[in-house]
């Protein structure tokens, strides 16, 4: 199936209005929220804010109680999910790989599921292996059988695998030692930069967020605060709890 | 599972479910599940085969009498010997016996179904005395009992809580006062041979009272009511065949009760084959049951007999044939269960009832169902029974996925359909064939009851050997589907190291690469 090309004049991502309540929580607030094209945008607040359900909303997994998806300008219903989803590349904690498949199979499932030519796969397999620099052995072995940041990258290989222009990550560091998630930090960096994707990336970290953020949207129950960069939030928090949220957990700000 | 798949198993059914072919020319006899009836079926057997009228098959040890109604109904059978008691009361539900046989014979009619040819003994409840105390005391009927205050009776619980047992026949005779203990019927015998008991309650025609020398008293006053021994057939059968129908009538009043108890004593106590018997009984002979003439068959060769490869094929066949059924429809329930949790209660609560439902009750109402015996009611019976264990574990496999897995696979872009093939089926695949596997390895228990109804197997063996109390025999059926089970359980284990991912493994993952 061709992908849908993105019309330059639509932003990758809208949420118009949303709201969502689970057995009579209130788990995000009517929120309307635009994603700038090969942006890196970063929801964080603190556990029950509601980003990841905003993200999922944008997949589709979770469906809105009122308010519209746009993806590229095309609202997203029940009709097209299946197919605007191959558009966008999700990673989650630990990678949500498929435990009976291979590192390499999990991240050619979709593409042999199209019936893309083998010889392509099997190209950009190498090719993505080489860019998260894992090592080829690995692409034989288990999920199990790898290390936490194997699974992570086996993961970002599985989003990146049809070049998808739209990339969603839950808390995609939250499963990795300090020292690894360190080097995972830097190289997804340089790498959402290099492929000019439009990433929205969950965490509940402020070093994270500021590390990868050029837009962070502060979320608390539900409802955003306030966002914009993060040298923003600090000149002009638009209400204390901002500058509190910021400066509990980052150790060192930027002067 | 294959694209082929279908076709085998169409093949099989069509196999299974296909009309006998030469039905025409086969007379097909029924015999229940005790000795009596096996030699009775025999003697028929062998009567038909001489008239030379029909070929004549004998459908041994069918389960019980409602199994072997609801077969000669349906034409599954052609006849069998039966009793006037069991057919008034127990097939007819009638609350006394009819006078005589033309009045029984006008309750069948609309059964299209007959009796005749009574075969001359009355197989009922009685009582019995040593034959020596008996002798020394003068008594020969019942009624004489009266005459001796202090008479021990050994009866059986059955007997002594029937509504026409005990205390009817001690109001209809008059006794006084009398001694009653209540005796397991195995044991009676003996405490009856230890002078324990003086009196016991038995059955006219039992093998035991040729060999404990027993006196049966006479029913003077015809209190028991007559269980005489009679052809039931179907309606049409002497006009189908009136040379064979003739042959039979010259079985009429041939069999007395004593020349009965020698033949079930040949054996029970002689281990003398059925067929040996009957042969016997009709060239003018009732066969001996001397010990050492007929010797008893060593265990190894009664295992391996003639028989032992068809009845494991017949049994491969029941087991193998209602576990692929179980499978076909069996995953389909457990993945709507799965999906839907408001179905999920009924399907489970569903297959949780089948496996209620008593093995025989489930074989007549099939036999009913598809008006016939053998394989095919069989196999749909494991089938029901195999169902719960495969449907459970496929629900269950596919509800213990984790959600994030589940969402990963949505969030891929994959249609619901390629999700349930490239990812939930195999993640649950374990649990999946597990319950195959508890199915498979009850069936080969379960299949044992396919004797009942003519499908032969292992079970075979067991009833026959229930029947004439032969260990050996029972253990010769017992042991190989013992061995099956375990051999089921053995391919499974290795089935499960082919079909599942190593990925998914436990413990010792399997590393095909070198370790980077």
């Amino acid at each position: 199936m061709p992908q849908t090309p993105i019309p330059a004049s639509s932003p990758p991502v809208v949420l118009d209005n949303v709201a969502k309540t689970y057995d009579g929580q209130v788990a995000v607030r009517p929120t309307t929220l635009s994603v700038e094209a090969h942006r890196i945008c970063v929801l964080i607040g603190p556990s029950g804010c509601g980003k990841s359900t905003l993200l999922r909303m944008i997949l589709g997994l979770v469906r809105p109680d009122q308010g519209r998806v746009l993806i590229a300008g095309e609202e997203l219903d029940a009709e097209n999910a299946v197919r605007l989803r191959r558009a966008i590349g999700y990673v989650v904690q630990d990678g949500g790989l498929f435990p009976h498949l291979t590192a390499g199979d999990n991240v050619t499932l979709l593409a042999r599921y199209l019936g893309r030519d083998p010889a392509w796969i099997a190209a950009r397999l190498s090719e993505l292996a080489a860019l998260v620099r894992l090592p080829a052995a690995a692409l034989a072995r288990y999920p199990l059988q790898l290390s936490g940041g194997q699974r992570q990258r086996v993961g970002i290989m599985r989003a990146l695998m049809l070049d998808p222009p739209l990339l969603l990550l839950d808390e995609p560091l939250g499963a990795l030692d300090p020292v690894t998630r360190f080097e995972l930090q830097e190289e997804l960096k340089q790498l959402f930069l290099e492929l000019r994707k439009t990433v929205v990336l969950v965490t509940h970290d402020m070093n994270e967020a500021a590390h990868f953020g050029d837009h962070i949207v502060l979320l608390r129950a539900g409802a955003i605060v306030q966002q914009g960069s993060l040298e923003e939030l600090l000149a002009r928090p638009a209400e204390p709890y901002v500058r509190d949220f910021i400066r509990a957990q980052r150790s060192t700000l930027p002067q | 599972m294959n694209a082929r798949f279908p076709w085998v198993l169409g093949a099989l059914l069509t196999g299974l479910f296909a009309p006998p072919a030469p039905a025409q020319d086969t007379i097909r006899i029924g015999s229940k599940r005790f000795t009596e009836s096996y030699i009775l079926g025999e003697i028929v057997t062998r009567t038909v085969e001489r008239a030379g009228e029909a070929r004549a098959s004998h459908q041994r040890g069918l389960g019980n009498t409602a199994i072997l109604f609801a077969a000669l109904k349906s034409g599954a059978v052609h006849m069998y010997p039966e009793y006037t008691g069991t057919i008034a009361f127990e097939l007819l539900g009638l609350k006394r016996a009819p006078e005589d046989i033309e009045a029984l014979n006008r309750e069948l009619s609309p059964h299209g179904l007959a009796v005749g040819v009574p075969l001359g003994f009355n197989n009922t409840y009685a009582l019995a005395m040593a034959e020596t105390r008996a002798a020394a005391l003068g008594i020969r009927r019942i009624s004489d009992l009266a005459q001796h205050a202090g008479l021990r009776f050994g009866l059986s619980q059955e007997f002594i809580n029937r509504k026409d047992g005990w205390q009817a026949l001690r109001a209809a005779y008059g006794f006084a006062d009398t001694q009653v203990q209540g005796l397991d019927h195995g044991l009676a015998y003996e405490a009856l041979a230890a002078g324990r008991v003086d009196v016991i309650d038995a059955y006219t025609t039992d093998a035991k009272i040729a060999r404990y020398r027993l006196r049966v008293l006479e029913d003077d006053r015809r209190f028991f009511p007559a269980y005489e021994a009679v052809l039931l057939y179907r309606a049409d059968l002497p006009q189908r065949y009136p040379r064979t129908w003739r042959a039979l009538q010259s079985l009429e009043r041939r069999i007395t009760a004593s020349q009965m108890i020698s033949m079930n004593a040949a054996a029970e106590l002689g281990a003398v084959p059925f067929s040996r018997i009957a042969d016997d009984f009709l060239s003018g002979r009732i066969a001996a049951a001397g010990p050492g003439e007929s010797g008893r068959r060593s265990f190894l060769e009664t295992l391996f007999a003639g028989d032992f490869w068809r009845l494991t094929g017949e049994h491969l066949l029941l087991v193998f044939s209602s576990l692929a059924l179980s499978v076909v429809v069996g995953v389909p329930l457990g993945i709507l269960a799965a999906r839907a949790p408001r179905a999920r209660h009924f399907i489970l609560g569903a297959a949780g009832v089948l496996q209620t439902i008593p093995s025989l009750a489930l074989l007549a109402f099939l036999i009913a169902a598809l008006g016939r015996i053998g394989t095919a009611p069989a196999v749909i019976a494991l089938f029901l029974y195999a169902l719960l264990p495969i449907v459970r574990n496929t629900c269950s496999g596919l509800a213990d996925i984790p959600a994030p897995l589940r969402e990963s696979a949505e969030a891929l872009g994959l249609p619901a359909g390629a999700r349930l093939r490239l990812i939930e089926l195999p993640l649950a695949a374990r649990s999946i064939l597990s319950g195959i596997k508890t199915s498979g390895v009850i069936n080969v228990g379960t299949a044992t009851i396919a004797a009942f109804v003519g499908a032969g197997g292992y079970g075979e063996r067991i009833v026959a050997g229930l029947a004439v109390n032969d260990h050996a025999l029972l253990l010769a059926g017992a042991l190989p589907a013992a061995a099956m089970a375990l051999a089921i359980e053995g391919a499974f284990g290795a089935l499960d190291r082919v079909l599942i991912s190593p990925g998914l493994r436990e413990p010792g993952v399997t590393s095909r690469e070198e370790g980077a």
